[in-house]
């Protein structure tokens, strides 16, 4: 079932006429009959969560906004999808655009947000350019500008161009980023639904999330919150990349096993070259990697599915999360003490530099890391990589220190003996990798 | 219904004001119950929350919502609710990342206390001996920086500074505009001005005094004077400038005014002056009047009698004859670090060096 990518095979979809002329800006119409309350209550009652990587439900953030009378509140759009394997926000917005605008003229509507923003990733250069001739197409039919439809709602939407950081897309540095600051994470509280964008009651959503709310007000809250499994509701975008024969965007329905979705025939379709699966990261770079076993089934030996609870099942010792939705897969021909090494390089190099334990310490994991890929490390390095992860974990400002921690954390929790193996065949571990590991063993778990 | 909330840290109940922090709170209590601070400033706005040291463990949210915060929160930007329990050395958790963030802390900087001008007043060195470890775990080349002259009074030692920011919080609320910040990101985020710029504001002088490690320094007192050779004298003079208190404490040698600096509470920040307000000082005050003739003169300044400054005996209540043990002295039963004999052979107390016959040889120690 598509909710989302449900027309966009067709012809020009892009523009305006054909994406009117397929049912578009229904949304719109329906909720400016509706009053905001009304469509916030839709929201919660569809039990969509957030799609940016936290899954917090999109209606209850929504009602946290504080509405102090004669004070602005803005939406924003937090377009920065800079999570190394997720491009699924990219996929809706460059060939869905009118999607995506109708989704948050019903949000801004739904808040009150006269004045909503897209923070755009500076890497998607040319992506910009399609939004901005979507909203001046909406525009010109009326969609957007003042006194929208004769409802006396007005809005406008704002693109702003990113300049190319990863820790802009966590919410507080972006608001800073689009105020023109440097973008530092703020410290919480006060959270941006109380003082966001100049001090502002703001929204951040994620783009997945706001074209989301197009069918929910198309079909009902109630009508969505029946799709999907459990707090799983809807459907989600899935980004699929790494040793797969087939990598691309998908939209899944949350009852999807993962098995099914690796080797389906209508979706991966199994595993480049006729390799064999080793591990997986489920939801883009910083949660946990998961190797084949426990990815295919949870520690109690149940199928996992491709939602919510399922993917986080068993924590962080035998689970994962289903994150942002950047699916990458590695077979057994890659080397997990590089690929930990290149994450860990990619957050030291993003790191913000403002709070002691990720400043220092994200540097520090990586050069350890480089020493044992590189031949040179010892056993006590493991440990002691154990021991930094373990305190820049959930002592820092922002989610930032936890996403560069998870990865360490998960590969030498289920990747030890690689780890081991490098430090102890320091030539040979230059030459070839470790191959198939003995990821079917049973978990050695380090506490 | 009164203002004042009660909140218990480390066991003990103190009423606060609402909307105070869990640190003041704590400092309100005072002792080893006060987390240590590197970046807060109480006197600067938006200070605070970015090294991570005062990081207290919040084991009951309220009276309302008992329920404990699931992380460690810094207490610094955190206020404090009626009857929450705060944990701060009695908890190990606090304790281990303390530890990890002093590490952490101490991974780029330089040991080169033996030639910082802020040795022996530096809030990091207190740090690292109350919650670093001896040794270290890196073995990775430190990140490094040539010193930088800005402006005509202050020299940047990129080297040592652990991005507080406190100095740009300074040059944001103290002067009319702000000249030096952040440049780049990560590791590599450092506090320069852009382009070479130099920095000239009249109260650009108190980032010396805000700077917790060696990272500003003074330009007429560097390498000229160790700290605890000199005697803080309080003194005051009629400044012209409006903004400046006048208020001052000079560190003299004999006769000789060495340097000119803010008054310090215990917290090792800017004292309230006599108008009420912090007592940041101008530059013509600090850098300029070096002659005993341009201050009056008040007397010794109250420093703590644990400070390894009033050591230099020009206190006269510490000139009686007196046995104190260290204990006594210092304020704290001495924690031992290291015992010297478990990694030399050197000098064993059981040899003295009389026994020696002729020059001493390394052979003798052994």
């Amino acid at each position: 079932m598509k909710l989302l990518l449900e027309n966009a095979h067709i012809e020009g979809i892009r523009y305006y006429e054909a994406y009117r002329k397929n049912g578009g800006y229904r949304a719109v119409e329906k909720a400016l009959k509706m009053t905001p309350d009304e469509l916030v209550e839709e929201v919660k009652k569809s039990g969509l969560r957030g799609r940016g990587g936290a899954g917090f439900p999109t209606g209850m953030k929504w009602s946290f906004l504080a509405k102090p009378e004669g004070v602005p509140r803005h939406l924003v759009v937090n377009a920065d999808e800079s999570e190394p394997g997720t491009f699924k926000d990219r996929y809706l917005m460059e060939f869905l655009p009118h999607l995506f605008i109708e989704g948050m003229i019903v949000s801004s509507f739904a808040l009150g947000s006269n004045a909503s923003y897209v923070y755009i990733r500076g890497e998607y250069a040319w992506i910009p350019d399609i939004l901005e001739q979507a909203i001046a197409e909406a525009k010109a039919n009326g969609w957007l500008g003042k006194n929208i439809q004769g409802s006396g709602f007005d809005c406008e939407i704002y693109v702003h161009r990113g300049a190319g950081a990863y820790i802009c897309g966590e919410e507080t540095a972006l608001i800073e980023s689009l105020e023109g600051k440097r973008g530092n994470p703020r410290i919480k509280p006060p959270f941006p639904a109380i003082q966001g964008v100049w001090m502002r009651p703001t929204v951040v959503n994620n783009v997945e999330t706001i074209a989301a709310v197009v069918p929910i007000i198309n079909m009902g809250g109630e009508e969505y919150g029946k799709i999907g499994v459990g707090r799983s509701t809807g459907t989600k975008l899935m980004s699929a990349c790494g040793n797969l024969k087939r990598p691309g965007v998908y939209e899944i329905p949350f009852d999807l096993s993962v098995e099914e979705f690796i080797f389906g025939d209508e979706w991966c379709q199994g595993i480049a070259n006729g390799k064999k699966l080793k591990a997986c990261i489920p939801g883009g770079s910083s949660v946990p990697i998961l190797p084949a076993n426990l990815l295919l089934k949870t520690a109690k030996g149940e199928t996992r599915y491709m939602n919510y609870e399922s993917l986080s099942d068993g924590g962080f010792q035998t689970g994962s999360m289903l994150g942002s939705g950047g699916f990458i897969v590695l077979d057994e021909d890659q080397c997990v003490v590089r690929h930990t090494m290149s994450l860990a390089r990619f957050y030291k190099h993003e790191s913000c530099g403002q709070c002691s334990p990720c400043r220092e310490g994200t540097g520090w994991m990586y050069r350890i890391l480089k020493k044992i890929e590189y031949g040179q490390g010892t056993m006590a390095d493991i440990d002691l990589l154990w021991d930094i992860q373990r305190r820049i974990e959930g002592n820092t400002i922002c989610p930032l220190g936890d996403a560069a921690a998870w990865p360490v954390a998960a590969a030498i929790r289920h990747f030890r003996d690689e780890f081991e193996w490098h430090i102890t065949h320091p030539e040979e571990s230059q030459a070839r990798n470790y191959g198939l590991a003995h990821y079917a063993d049973p978990l050695e778990v380090v506490a | 219904m009164s203002d004042n909330i009660k909140v218990t840290i480390d066991n003990i109940t103190i009423e606060v004001p609402a909307g105070t922090s869990i640190l003041e709170a704590a400092r309100k209590i005072g002792g080893a119950v006060a987390p240590p601070t590197m970046c807060y400033y109480s006197h600067l706005k938006g200070s605070g929350g970015k090294c991570r040291t005062c990081l207290v463990e919040v084991s009951k949210g309220s009276e309302k919502d008992p329920r404990p915060m699931p992380k460690l929160v810094a207490s610094c930007r955190t206020g404090v609710m009626d009857g929450m329990e705060v944990k701060s050395i009695t908890s190990e958790k606090v304790v281990d990342a303390r530890k990890g963030v002093t590490e952490f802390l101490l991974l780029n900087h330089p040991l080169d206390c033996p030639v910082c001008d802020q040795a022996g007043e530096c809030h990091l060195q207190d740090l690292g001996y109350e919650h670093g470890k001896e040794g270290t775990r890196t073995e990775f080349e430190r990140r490094t920086f040539e010193p930088e002259d800005i402006g005509p009074y202050i020299q940047l030692h990129m080297n040592r500074c652990i991005m507080c920011f406190r100095c740009v919080f300074t040059a944001e609320q103290l002067t009319d505009y702000r000249e030096h910040g952040i440049l780049d990101r990560g590791e590599h985020a450092r506090i320069s001005t852009c382009i070479s710029k130099s920095l000239e504001h009249d109260f650009i002088g108190n980032v010396i005094d805000v700077c917790p490690v060696g990272a500003l320094t003074d330009k007429t007192f560097r390498f000229k004077q160790r700290v605890w050779f000199t005697k803080p004298v309080d003194a005051h003079r009629n400044c012209t400038n409006p903004n400046c208190c006048g208020e001052v404490r000079l560190w003299m040698r004999g006769d000789e005014v060495f340097r000119v600096t803010a008054r310090k509470d215990e917290w090792g920040e800017v004292a309230i002056a006599s108008n009420g307000k912090p007592g940041w000082i101008c530059n013509e005050c600090r850098f300029e009047k070096k002659k005993t003739s341009d201050w009056v003169i008040e007397g010794p300044s109250n420093i703590s009698r644990h400070s390894v400054i009033s050591q230099g005996h020009y206190n006269k209540n510490v000139h009686e004859p007196q046995v104190e043990l260290l204990a006594e002295v210092i304020g704290k039963q001495p924690v031992m670090k290291m015992d010297i004999y478990d990694v030399s052979e050197v000098n064993k107390p059981e040899r003295h060096l009389s026994q020696i016959e002729g020059p001493a040889h390394s052979e003798d120690f052994k």
